[in-house]
């Protein structure tokens, strides 16, 4: 259960090498112990993320995890709750990929929408079965927004974060009445291995913040907030930017 | 309709938690509670009495609670031998409303009457009275116990269910239902307490008002302590000392009617609170209004809601503290650690977490009970509002209680782990023998029990 100040006994992290995922699990382990099931793919990315946790008071456990592999999802997520209630589950898999290929090559494309909408749906229904079952508990899902109005630069990512999205969206409304909460987090810019040389944009931010914004949304059971919070008024903005100004705007 | 999905919270209205309900006759009936308990599905069972704990061990997300307030029934009262016979279900005011005119006293009564007598077995609670008559469990006959099985036991201190019985104390629910109990009740010949009152002027004279074995000459003790001041005035105190009134220490007007249940409530507070409310200047000055009208005087006349339950002039306080609720923290440390527990208070007061519901005693003497959790020693109970950070100090209190030999009360608790609660109570594991022996399949399951891995 998560308790009276917030903190979580135990925390599933869906990709389990993920950058804001990690930054969240060592968020909450500064507040306390924490159980930390690392779902992943086996590699030794995946194994030093399970020392680095341990290290910081964890007890980790990981449990085999293909993103890309739909038919064993429901497995993987049931074998995370094995091992106990999970009070906190993070959809924290993704990829940006080169989006010029994204666009031009099938296979890039098809990746991307597997990885960031077909996996992230069935997880989630995956999710949703486990916490039902269970009585209570917390989603949090990654999503970025880049998926909150296409552009030419990034929008084969942008599609795939607006499908996950709404889905998420619809499942919050889905879980209300079982006493499950879903959080959505969408960061702007992370300086992460995801983004590594590319042009920073602007507001951009670090996996640390966004896991304390994702951390402080959770504590206070907000359903939707931007990291950083104000690219919440700026999306609102761009959102209704006029076609012909938005394709001349430098973002 | 016995059965209904309900989101539940603990005093403090901290943590929801959703899960079926049972209640009504479902509940009055043995066999139909005895069928929910063996046909719990795999999130189990736990019962609840009035949701006066402040945390977690009477809620049960996913599962299934048993409202035992239907069960509320004195079977029988005997003034000659102050023996009471009651289902789990009665109230403390219930109770004592019942057996005042029977000249008996309930024996041991908490900050509240808004307990059953199911929770206060399970809780072991205590009240001012600790150090002369012990908790709640030290005054229990016999009780019976609904297990995990459907059979119901009867459990006495001593002999071949002892071990069951006190495991069952301070238990918080998880060996078995509590059905129905015989409490030794205190004779008492008004329901008046002659109260000495006083102000100490910091923490030192606090300390040795009750080390000065003036504490002796009370049945019931107990300091509402200032924790926001800082330096001079840090740890200075409100005390209420007493005992129970005899007929001939009653004014004349009193005498008339000497047992008469004296315990009046101003108001309910409405759920209109907004969050911050609870602050430091807030608490400042109430705190200072309450210190100030503590008089020193001696040989009052004072009523139970005067003397022991002022906040019940108020119903439903917790709404003062909004949405967001709060956290009482309350630990023990043995008499010994006194320069660490100042310490403790002082940096309470540093801390910015503000709390204005500051108790202080001393106990005296812990029972047999394994998850009890009275001991000789310092008590202290403050409580904050939920804010930023109250985590984190709190696992550094945790940490210094652990050290200095100390521990949480369950009643209290929301929010620490199961290694930090193993820790501070040594004997955990000869109680989860006992009771894995009793619910082998761990059919008796709280938000408690899975947050602090009490059960299997």
């Amino acid at each position: 259960m998560i308790d009276a100040v917030g903190h979580p006994s135990s925390l599933l992290l869906l990709g389990g090498t993920s950058e804001i995922g990690l930054a969240i699990a060592e968020r909450y382990l500064e507040g306390g112990p924490v159980r930390v099931v690392l779902a992943g793919r086996q590699s030794p990315r995946l194994a030093d993320a399970a020392a680095r946790l341990d290290r910081a008071g964890a007890t980790t456990e990981t449990v085999e995890f293909d993103a890309k592999d739909a038919a064993v999802h429901t497995e993987a997520v049931r074998k995370a709750f094995a091992g106990g209630d999970i009070d906190v589950a993070v959809v924290a898999f993704g990829l940006l990929g080169d989006q010029e290929k994204a666009w031009q090559d099938i296979d890039v494309a098809v990746e991307l929408a597997e990885v960031n909408y077909v996996a992230t749906v069935s997880v989630g229904v995956a999710l949703a079965t486990e916490f039902r079952r269970q009585g209570h508990g917390r989603i949090v899902a990654l999503s970025s927004v880049a998926g909150e109005r296409a552009r030419r630069s990034n929008f084969v990512y942008g599609s795939t974060k607006a499908g996950m999205d709404a889905f998420y969206t619809g499942l919050t409304e889905a879980l209300r009445g079982d006493g499950i909460g879903v959080t959505i987090v969408r960061p702007g810019f992370v300086h992460s291995k995801m983004t590594e040389g590319m042009d920073a944009a602007p507001l951009a931010t670090t996996p640390e913040k966004v896991a304390e914004v994702a951390v402080d949304a959770v504590t206070k059971g907000r359903e939707l907030v931007w990291a950083p919070a104000p690219l919440r008024a700026v999306m609102s903005v761009l959102r209704h930017i006029p076609r012909p100004i938005f394709r001349r705007l430098p973002v | 309709m016995p059965r209904s999905v309900k989101t539940l919270v603990g005093w403090a209205r901290t943590a929801p938690s959703r899960a079926t309900v049972l209640s009504g006759e479902d509940v009055v009936s043995d066999d139909l509670l005895a069928e929910a308990v063996t046909t719990a599905g795999p999130r189990g069972v736990i019962p609840r009495g009035l949701g006066r704990s402040y945390g977690d061990p009477a809620v049960n997300a996913g599962g299934l609670v048993v409202d035992m307030t239907a069960r509320h029934r004195v079977h029988a009262i005997d003034a000659e031998t102050g023996l009471v016979d009651l289902d789990a279900g009665v109230s403390l005011d219930q109770l004592m409303r019942i057996a005042l005119p029977f000249g008996l006293w309930v024996p041991v009564l908490p900050g509240t009457r808004q307990v059953t007598i199911g929770g206060a077995i399970a809780s072991d609670i205590h009240g001012k009275n600790h150090h002369t008559n012990g908790s709640f469990g030290n005054h229990v006959v016999s009780m019976d116990l609904l297990t995990a099985s459907g059979d119901v036991r009867r459990l006495e201190p001593e002999g071949p269910e002892s071990e069951l019985f006190w495991a069952t104390v301070g238990g918080i629910g998880l060996t078995g239902i509590i059905l129905r109990a015989t409490i030794r009740m205190t004779k008492t010949e008004t329901a008046y307490f002659v109260a000495d009152t006083e102000r100490t002027a910091n923490l030192d004279e606090t300390i040795e008002r009750f080390w000065d074995g003036s504490d002796e000459a009370y049945d019931y003790s107990s300091a509402w302590f200032d924790s926001i001041s800082t330096g001079p005035k840090l740890g200075r105190a409100a005390l209420g000392r007493g005992s129970l009134a005899r007929l001939d220490e009653l004014p004349e007007k009193l005498r008339r009617d000497p047992l008469k249940f004296d315990a009046p409530q101003l108001a309910t507070l409405p759920d209109v609170f907004p969050n911050g409310l609870a602050n430091k200047l807030s608490f400042s000055v109430i705190g200072e209004l309450y210190y100030r009208k503590t008089k020193n005087a001696r040989g009052q006349i004072q009523n139970l809601t005067a003397f022991y339950h002022p906040l019940d002039l108020f119903g439903d306080w917790n709404r003062a503290y909004g949405s967001k609720g709060f956290l009482q923290y309350q630990f023990i440390v043995p008499l010994a650690a006194e320069a660490e527990f100042r310490s403790i208070i002082a940096d309470i007061a540093a801390s910015g977490h503000v709390s204005f519901l500051n108790v202080f005693k001393k106990f005296g003497e812990g029972n047999r009970a394994p998850l009890s959790f009275p001991m000789p020693g310092w008590n202290i109970c403050v409580d904050f509002p939920i804010v930023d950070g109250l985590g984190r100090f709190c696992r550094d209190l945790d940490r210094r209680v652990l050290a200095m030999g100390g521990r949480l009360y369950t009643a209290k608790d929301s929010r620490t782990d199961a290694a930090t609660f193993a820790a501070m109570y040594p004997r955990l594991d000869e109680w989860r023998k006992v009771r894995d022996a009793a619910d082998p399949d761990g059919v008796f399951a709280s938000d408690m029990s899975r947050r602090l891995a009490l059960t299997n």
